[in-house]
């Protein structure tokens, strides 16, 4: 038993991963996930693309957390369920990626700007073993993870 | 020239979880605004329907499911799908036809009979479909989306959950009277607050919910309502279902990522700006001139993005708006006077004309309950999936 990608070449694994998307050949716009059929650049028609490996950190555009389970086809990996959070992330190619949070973290860790670096860590199991997933850690503030999502006192960000 | 058409009659039916055929929503909305024009179906010369996604074939021919069921006449039909944007793009196409000379009169209907639950992709391994892999990968929800909206406008503004539930408590009251809202209860900002958090800083009552409905508008060329003793109609002015210019650099459902701004700059405005934008420049009048406004509210903290996309105010102050009471019926601009999505719950096929319809009651006067007093021009703005959205522009 392995672990392996959840999703084949969306992005790779080891010490520094990174999110594989692609590059269009005439024009440079990058794309995640990637493109491979029609750059999207309305001045470009271009057709070919080259794989490309976006920076492993960026800050957070904005966050949430996912308190009830989601529906299928969400792979439900703790009974009961256990909130996760999620941040849709600026990389310095100016674009935003969504992902979820790394274990440990919840959006109490998170703001608006916050510094964050790419990830892999298992999102479900299967027959095959573990299955990864990549996600945002908070990083360059403090190392130790904060509160959990799990609980917001209603009202009291307010 | 003048490219205004007449909204001669509007009808609804009710919101709720009633269980029945899409098609009885739409022809009972049909016939009331049918018998709202004193206009006859066998004078309609074309029908256009809002396409319904899971409602089967006759779902997917909606213009010819409506015309049928009222009785085929001979007009011509087509239908329209652009997701929650649908019914302004079937009016659009109403319109185009009538100013072209090829109708007089054109009836537009959008109904829906939606699941229990929530919105879940369809079933099936579909790993080349981004809206299943949303799920899968990241369980990421439509609330999730809406909730990262609902947090940019806490950490950049300083709104508060609080003023979320404000919205709520606001339109809830909107919609106390309005015979065709599926909730008219007063909701106070206690019962927001303390009801479940979906995605955070949502609370259950933030998020609208998905109902049954149907609206119908009926157009009518402005020589035809004259010449049909329709005096001084609500007219439309703008119809804006304008797409975004790449690069679009705003999160939207249901994608992993926006488009690169690194060889294309952004754009100074929004996908959302833009529509209202557009829509302005077609009325040929400005923010300052619109007395009441319906904006597409999927969850409280929308509905101030909206107020802001439509230029009804600056960038982040759609909160002091609120505060002052600026939106209330009674206020200086009000907004989502119907009640909005908070008291229909979402018919997606139906809302963008059930906007319309609101706007028309409420520049006649009509709005019993809920009138926005000397209301003269509205003002919708409405978002679907896949780059599509509406704003729509009356006058009276």
């Amino acid at each position: 038993m392995t672990a392996t990608p959840a999703i084949e070449g969306w992005f790779t694994t080891g010490a520094a991963p990174a999110l594989l998307g692609s590059r269009c050949t005439d024009c440079g716009t990058v794309y995640f996930p990637r493109e491979l059929v029609f750059c999207k650049n309305p001045a470009c028609s271009g057709e070919t693309f080259e794989e490309y490996a976006f920076s492993r950190t960026g800050k957070v555009w904005s966050y949430t957390d996912a308190q009830y389970q989601p529906p299928p086809p969400y792979v439900p990996v703790a009974d009961p369920y256990v909130p996760f959070a999620l941040a849709a992330v600026e990389l310095e190619e100016g674009l935003v990626v969504l992902g979820q949070v790394a274990d440990g973290y919840g959006v109490a860790d998170l703001k608006v700007g916050t510094p964050v670096e790419l990830v892999v860590e298992t999102l479900y199991t299967d027959d095959t073993g573990d299955r990864t997933i990549w996600r945002w850690k908070p990083v360059g503030r403090s190392s130790e993870p904060g509160r959990s999502s799990a609980v917001e006192t209603p009202g009291g960000a307010g | 020239m003048n490219t205004d058409v007449a909204i001669a009659g509007v009808g609804m039916h009710p919101w709720g979880k009633w269980g029945r055929s899409f098609v009885t929503y739409g022809v009972h909305a049909a016939r009331a605004a049918l018998a709202d024009a004193g206009v006859d179906w066998q004078d309609v010369g074309l029908i256009v329907g809002g396409e319904t996604v899971r409602n089967g074939y006759g779902g997917y021919v909606a213009g010819a499911t409506f015309a049928q069921a009222l009785g085929w006449n001979g007009a011509k039909v087509a239908t329209s799908y652009a997701a929650c944007a649908t019914g302004a793009q079937a009016l659009d196409t109403a319109r185009s036809r009538i100013l072209a000379g090829q109708t007089d009169v054109a009836l537009v209907v959008g109904a829906d009979t939606t699941p229990k639950g929530f919105l879940a992709p369809n079933a099936g391994e579909r790993w080349d479909d981004p809206d299943w892999l949303r799920f899968r990968l990241m369980g990421m929800t439509n609330p999730g989306y809406f909730a990262l909206y609902a947090r940019r406008r806490m950490d950049l503004y300083g709104a508060t959950q609080a003023d979320f539930a404000a919205v709520k408590v606001k339109n809830a009251k909107h919609g106390l009277s309005n015979p065709n809202a599926r909730y008219r209860k007063e909701v106070s900002a206690e019962d927001v607050l303390n009801s479940a958090v979906v995605s955070d800083p949502l609370h259950l009552l933030d998020i609208c919910a998905t109902s049954d409905g149907g609206a119908a508008v009926l157009l009518t060329s402005l020589d035809y309502a004259r010449k049909h003793g329709i005096a001084d109609p609500v007219r439309i002015k703008a119809i804006s279902t304008v797409t975004p210019v790449f690069p679009q650099t705003v999160m939207d459902m249901p994608n992993f990522s926006t488009d690169s701004s690194a060889v294309v700059p952004a754009q100074d405005r929004t996908f959302k700006e833009s529509l209202g934008d557009a829509a302005y420049a077609e009325a040929g009048i400005g923010p300052e001139d619109v007395s009441v406004a319906e904006v597409y509210d999927l969850s409280t903290a929308l509905e101030l993005d909206w107020i802001e996309d439509l230029s009804l105010c600056k960038r982040g102050e759609a909160e002091h708006l609120l505060r002052a009471g600026d939106t209330t019926i009674g206020g200086r601009i009000p907004v989502n006077p119907s009640g909005g999505l908070a008291c229909f719950g979402e018919a997606v096929p139906a809302q963008a004309l059930a906007q319309v319809c609101e706007l028309t009651w409420q520049l006649r006067g009509q709005a019993e309950g809920r009138q926005v007093e000397g209301a003269r021009i509205g003002i919708t703005a409405n978002q679907g999936l896949f780059g599509h959205g509406s704003s729509v522009i009356v006058a009276r």
